[in-house]
Order: structure tokens, then sequence, then C-alpha cells
């Protein structure tokens, strides 16, 4: 692929002796949307943490092969995490809003970054709200505890949170799965308008939700990626038959 | 694992709707050419009054099959089947039609003087029912072999066709008193023509079924691009 924002190859992920992740060869496209689908365990969550390096505070975690975003090698001997974190947000599949007001919430990697510059903060939490779908519902009431709003909220609190930082790609794992139906739909259009600017990597057990949301579409089992296509071709036509058996239903 | 699926049992099912609405299409089609060819009104009556079964056996379809999508969300090759089921089942409605169509005719043919031979018409009505039957035998079987032959069957019915348009035109030429017979004649042969070409379209959905591989107009998609 010619726009790879993110080139993985030959990429094996160990928890002490226990190999997770087997030869993992990928390319993720630049902004575009990219799904990661398969049973409990398949390592697709291990997969999508190694991008931003979130494995790397597990004891005994080891990683060979290398991940590339746009060329550097981010478990190269020069890589900064701190940058790499900055450059790869996360969300997580339970809300983590910090038990501050919506304004710190959004405003806190800005801070650790070195921002204090009133203004600068109130324009970029502005932005960053408003890209995640959030603002009107919260303009008036930024000092308010971030705990106190909805988890359909508290979501798009933590979507703005990674905004903030101004990162490249966005990581999902699983972001939409602890919501109700309408507060889920409110995360897919979000996800759909922030591929524009955003390379976005999404995990997630809802089939339906892949395929809705998704542009191309990887299917892991058992540490390997089987097949990975345009998300039209997993869902209509897959070439293997264990992604025919996953995506129907009939292999668990 | 392989884990056992409610769901099969509802394609199970709209198979079998499908495949009982193709029994009943194959035998609107024998007796409608035997209805032509024996002169026989009373059986013609017989196929227009059964086309209403066939299109209560199109809603039902319909509907179970609107259902199932809206239940299961079918993926993969249960979404092909689904989507095979929708494009097939008003092919075989039509063909029907086609089929009670042929009666009519066949019974005002029977109130005019018996203009002979039928030339090519015969033959072109057994080959147009040889591709529908084949036709619903392909979808059975997930057959895409023989789903393309049934399409390159298609080729030889429009020549039938052209030949026996041919015929019945001379016969016009010859005197114009068998105008009127002839002008039914060659609406039938238009008639089965039409049956031969909802067998191909059966066919290509066939062809998409078993591989994913859209195979419509391609032909013709290929010369414009």
């Amino acid at each position: 692929m010619t726009d790879a924002k993110i080139s993985v190859s030959n990429f094996d992920f160990y928890y002490g002796t226990a190999k997770v992740l087997h030869g993992i060869n990928l390319d993720i496209p630049d902004r575009k949307v990219t799904a990661l689908i398969g049973p409990s365990g398949c390592g697709k969550s291990t997969f999508i943490r190694s991008i931003n390096r979130m494995n790397d505070i597990i004891p005994e975690a080891r990683a060979s092969g290398t991940i590339l975003i746009d060329g550097q090698d981010v478990y190269g001997g020069s890589a900064d995490v701190v940058e790499l974190r900055r450059r790869v947000g996360m969300v997580f599949q339970k809300s983590n809003p910090f038990p501050k007001s919506i304004y710190d919430n959004v405003a806190y990697g800005l801070r650790i970054g070195g921002m204090r510059n009133k203004r600068q903060l109130d324009e970029i939490i502005e932005r960053s709200l408003t890209r995640a779908a959030l603002w009107h519902e919260v303009k008036d009431r930024l000092h308010a505890s971030a705990l106190a709003l909805s988890g359909g909220q508290q979501q798009r609190l933590c979507i703005a949170r990674a905004l903030a930082v101004d990162p490249e790609v966005v990581l999902m794992d699983e972001p939409a799965s602890a919501l109700d139906p309408i507060a889920t739909s409110k995360i897919e259009e979000l996800i759909y308008e922030l591929k524009d600017n955003y390379t976005i990597v999404i995990v997630t057990h809802n089939m339906q939700q892949a395929a809705r949301v998704s542009d191309r579409t990887a299917f892991f089992m058992l540490g390997r990626v089987i097949e990975y296509a345009e998300t039209n071709e997993i869902f209509m036509n897959p070439q293997e038959k264990m992604t025919e058996d996953y995506v129907t239903g009939r292999f668990g | 694992m392989t884990i056992p699926r409610h769901f099969d049992k509802d394609i199970d099912e709209l198979k079998h709707l499908l495949l009982r609405m193709g029994a009943m299409v194959e035998d609107a089609m024998a007796r409608s050419i035997k209805a032509l060819l024996e002169r026989d009104s009373a059986l013609a009556e017989e196929v227009i009054a059964n086309d209403d079964e066939i299109d209560r056996m199109e809603v039902l379809i319909d509907q179970k099959t609107i259902e199932l999508i809206a239940k299961m969300q079918p993926a993969a090759s249960d979404l092909r089947f689904v989507a095979t089921i929708m494009k097939i089942t008003p092919e075989l409605e039509r063909i029907a039609d086609l089929a009670q169509d042929v009666c009519e005719r066949a019974i005002e043919l029977n109130r005019e003087p018996l203009l002979r031979p039928l030339v090519s018409l015969p033959q072109l009505a057994y080959d147009a029912q040889a591709m529908v039957r084949d036709a619903l035998n392909a979808f059975v079987r997930g057959d895409a072999d023989l789903a393309r032959r049934v399409i390159t069957q298609d080729d030889n019915v429009d020549a039938l066709t052209e030949s026996s348009f041919r015929s019945l035109l001379t016969y016009m030429l010859e005197d114009a008193r068998n105008i009127s017979s002839a002008i039914r004649l060659t609406f039938i042969g238009k008639y089965f023509e039409r049956m031969a070409d909802g067998a191909t379209n059966i066919c290509e959905m066939v062809v998409y079924l078993v591989e994913g591989k859209m195979i419509k107009h391609t032909a013709t998609i290929a010369a414009v691009k």
C-alpha cells in the first residue's frame, strides 16, 4: 500500500514465554478507519496496544519486528514514547475520565505539555469538544465534574481528551461496547467524521459496527492475521474459510 | 469449533420455498408448451388460473427474506444467499407470467385455423424449458459451472427466436389470412426467448452466490471501459 500511515512487518509479541502475536504484516492506510475483528483472545487488543507501546508497562512483555509510523520505527532505539503517545491517542472500552472537571480533563494533556495560556487552552478545548460532538451538550457546564456525564458523554469526553493533543492516529479498543444504541451510533457518527483528519484503528466485537464504520478490516485468529481486505470484501465475499465462518457466526 | 446456527433453519426454509416455487414455475411452463402444441384450451385455462398461487408464493418468499435480513443481518455467503433469493424470485414469477401469456395466445390461436408447421417454435420452447430447469438445478447444487453452461445456451435460443420469426414472416407474406396467427406465434416465440433470459439471470446470480462475482453485464461494462 502506497499511502500507509502505519506499516507493520513481521511483528511478534510475547508475554514472558507465551507468543501471542505471530508475524503480523499489516499496512494501515492514512485517514481511513481500519477495524480489527476476531474472537476473544485472538491478539487484536495486544496488537492495537503495541502501536503506541501501551504494552511496555506489562512486565516481561517483549516485541520483535517493526511497526513504522510515517516510516519511523516506534520500537527503534531513538523512539520517544511520550511523543509517540501524543501522536497516537487511545480510547478504551470503559470510559475513564479523570475525577476532575470536563474542562480539566480535556486540558490535561495540554498542561502536561506545558501549555499555560488560558485563551489558547480555551480555544483548543472548544475545538476538541466540538470535534468529539460534545461541545453543545457541555458548553454551559465546563467546570462541572466529568463523572456527572452519562456513559456515552464520558466516552466522547475521552475522545475529546485524546484529540486535544493533536494526534495523527487514534486507537479505539471497543469504544462503544459499554454504550446503549443511541450513544453507540453517536460514537460511530463521530468516527466517520474524524477520519477526514485522523487515521483510526478500532477493535470491535460488534461485526455490524466494523461493517458500518470501517474502510478496511483485519480478521485476527490465534495471534495471526487471517485475512485483511476492504471491509466490503470481508463482509460480502471473504476469501478465507475461517473469516467466512467467523463473520457468519459459525465459529467461536 | 463449528456452532450450530438457528439461522441455518431459516436459510433451509427459504431455499425450500424457492424450490417449491421453482417447481410450480417449471410445471406452468411445461403445461403451457403442451397446451400450445396440442391445442388444448382447457389446459391453458388451468395454467392461467394457477398463476395466482405462484404470485402468492413470491410474496411469501419476499416477506421471509426481509424478516431474515431484519433479524439476522446476514454476512458473507449468508448475505449472498439472501441477495440471490431476492433476485431469483421475481425472475421466476416473470417466467410464470410469460407461461400464462403463452396460454392466452394459445387460446386465441385455437379459435383460428391451424397454421402448420410451427417451424422452430417447439424447439425454442423445449430449449427455454431446459434452461430454466438447469438454472434451478444449478441453484440447488450451488453449481457455478452448470450456471455458466446455461448462460452460453442463451445465444442458441436467441437464434431460434429469430429463425422462427423469419419463417412466420414468410407465411404472412404468402397469405394475408395467416397474419393474425403468425403474429400470435411471433409473440409466443418472444415469450420463450424472455423465459430463457430469465434463466440466464438466475444463473448469473448462482455464480454470484457461489463465487461472489457479479458477471451480469460484464461484457457490456468492459466494452464501455
